[in-house]
């Protein structure tokens, strides 16, 4: 029987005469083909196309539009909704969701003004904590994401209503007004200064905004920790046993997605005036977020997408809704519109995934 | 064998739920060898893998590497002794490119500032290094080593699975089903990829379905049967119809009871 063993080293002999080519690529030469390559390797093409469609489409129906005060504008109504989707996006990235990225904005915000009127901390220091416990928010998610292993749309669907409502509570209801902060913290209205180069008002903001999608480009692209994030996203369990320690880039992620948010709650303070616990973004700011993010071609399965196409889908957004003011349509149409573009970029998405197949 | 084994399991057991996945299940792997581990389905050969390779932790039982004891809390702290592992789903992150895989949870950083404060990646130094591993297993024709692993076929991204545990073990390569998506030429390829890391002085464990191919490179076969160790063949000493006999349970090995 041992002859066995023996044929285990000539079963190949047929193969003698066959071809010797190992595994080979064939490009796919059709067009179309070669456009959702290109798409797939570089995910914010399609919102860039978008954007710039819609600037020349606007810019032609209103002749106000191109018009600097029109453009910053825009970057200011932006801002506070670019920096929540600087949270949402990594989170997102990670195959989650955070929809309590308005409530960490909101309640931050009035942590850093109520430590500063109700216990007479300095503002600065006011601003640390609220920066912190911002944080402390976002990794109670990630903790609970990663550790106790619940999904992050109910962790984030009972975490935002938790701190909506703390927010309430601890605040009394009570907003701080402009005037007071004006004279006695101005910090906390720090993100509301603007450069006025040529008579255009620009936001710290806007400026902050920027920084921040540029840095986190950069960690997500070119550090260890952002393609760490994206193999977490990408498949959980693989990215395990190729030695990521899935567990605490998820709380990471988290949790630097609340200090985003505290941040947001920062920027809030500086763009509306006052600290108002009742503001919208607690109520909005997650699906405004998660708009940014989808439009701009992050993939809600996880793993794919950047950061600056949710910057280009926050313009998007920002475009629509000045052009078609400017333009004079009732404003539903915004609205109506921005739908279309949700269900456009995730059939998109859903397309150039396919290129695997 | 007057050696003392590289890598060593005595009594470990498994449990999940009430499955025991892995019975008492003792191991041996002695340097620079090719050791196979066949088993039926079922058998408990992958828990073995996972539990030698630091993805599973065993309930009780140890495991020894070079004569010291130790425990493996997660594949990284494994892959930290030296111990690689290719895993039958090949644990790749498809949108990511080929080096990044490569290189996932062991990046280069650049040197200087960069690397240090930026924590910069070091690209350049990465994609050559890939390449080079991949250019060394000849396994296939890579145009370009940052395209994603999913536009890789199968047989591609095992490839790539095989070169990133042969380029970075230094104490024990583990492949499980490493032709299982294969080709008959590029199988061949890693055959030979094998006998080449055997030859640096690095023993391999290598789960396999294949008859021919584990009866062809391996020194010793380990037969695990109902999540224990049945024996310790040499492919020399048996046929392989002998070890499918033996690890279906149609057949015992001299000097082996199963008490069932």
């Amino acid at each position: 029987m041992t002859s066995d063993a023996k044929a285990a080293t000539t079963f190949e002999e047929g193969l003698k005469g066959a071809s010797e080519k190992v595994a080979e690529f064939h490009d796919d030469k059709t067009a179309l083909k070669r456009i959702q390559h290109w798409l797939h390797q570089t995910p914010s093409a399609v919102p860039m196309i978008v954007l710039v469609v819609a600037l020349v489409i606007f810019g032609v129906l209103s002749a106000n539009f191109f018009k600097p005060t029109t453009l910053s504008t825009i970057l200011q109504q932006i801002a506070i909704v670019g920096i929540l989707g600087c949270a949402q996006s990594i989170v997102v990235l990670t195959a989650g969701i955070d929809l309590s990225v308005g409530a960490i904005a909101v309640f931050s915000s009035v942590l850093m003004g109520q430590m500063t009127f109700r216990y007479g901390i300095p503002a600065p220091l006011a601003i640390l904590i609220g920066l912190a416990l911002g944080t402390a928010m976002g990794f109670i998610n990630g903790w609970l994401v990663a550790k106790v292993k619940l999904p992050p749309f109910i962790v984030t669907l009972g975490t935002w209503q938790i701190l909506l409502a703390s927010n309430f509570i601890f605040s009394a209801n009570e907003t701080i007004r402009s005037s007071d902060i004006a004279a006695q913290a101005p910090a906390l209205q720090f993100w509301g200064n603007a450069i006025q180069p040529g008579g255009v008002k620009v936001l710290y903001a806007v400026f902050l905004m920027i920084a921040l999608v540029a840095i986190m480009a950069y960690v997500l692209r070119h550090t260890a920790w952002g393609r760490h994030v994206y193999a977490v996203g990408d498949d959980p369990d693989a990215a395990e046993l190729a030695g990521v320690q899935t567990k605490r880039i998820l709380i990471q992620v988290y949790a630097l997605a609340g200090l985003f948010c505290a941040i947001a709650g920062w920027v809030m303070i500086g763009r509306f005036g006052s600290v108002s616990p009742t503001a919208s973004t607690g109520q909005l700011g997650n699906i405004q977020s998660i708009t940014a993010v989808v439009i701009g071609g992050i993939s809600l399965f996880g793993g794919r997408g950047s950061i600056v196409g949710m910057f280009f889908g926050a313009l998007i957004v920002g475009v629509f809704e000045m052009g078609l003011r400017l333009v004079g349509t009732d404003p539903q149409w915004t609205f109506f519109l921005i739908g279309v573009l949700i269900i456009f970029a995730v059939a998109v998405d859903q397309w150039i995934r396919k290129v695997s197949a | 064998m007057t050696q003392e084994p590289l890598l060593k399991a005595r009594g470990l057991v498994k449990r999940y739920g009430k499955v025991t996945a892995l019975d008492n299940c003792d191991f041996d792997l002695m340097p620079g060898e090719i050791l196979a581990v066949i088993g039926d389905n079922g058998a408990g050969k992958s828990s073995l893998i996972k539990a030698l390779s630091g993805a599973v932790q065993p309930d009780e039982g140890e495991i020894t590497l070079d004569g010291k004891p130790v425990r493996f809390e997660s594949p990284l702290e494994a892959r930290a002794h030296g111990i690689e592992c290719v895993y039958q789903t090949l644990a790749m992150s498809p949108a990511l490119s080929i080096a990044d895989n490569m290189f996932m949870g062991r990046e280069l950083r650049k040197p200087g500032l960069m690397g240090s404060l930026f924590r910069q990646l070091d690209r350049p130094a990465m994609e050559k290094f890939a390449r080079a591993k991949l250019n060394e297993l000849g396994l296939m024709t890579i145009q370009n080593i940052n395209q994603p692993v999913e536009t890789l076929s199968g047989g591609q991204r095992q490839g790539v699975a095989v070169a990133r545990a042969a380029a970075f073990g230094s104490k024990v390569v583990i492949l499980d089903e490493p032709t299982a998506a294969l080709g008959v030429k590029e199988s061949r390829r890693v055959l030979e990829l094998i006998r080449d890391v055997r030859a640096r002085g690095i023993p391999i464990i290598l789960i396999s379905h294949n008859m021919p191919h584990v009866f062809e490179v391996a020194d010793r076969i380990h037969i695990h049967r109902l999540g224990r160790r049945l024996c310790v063949i040499k492919p020399g000493d048996y046929s392989m119809s002998d070890a499918v006999a033996f690890m279906t349970g149609a057949k015992l090995p001299d000097g082996v009871s199963e008490d069932a």
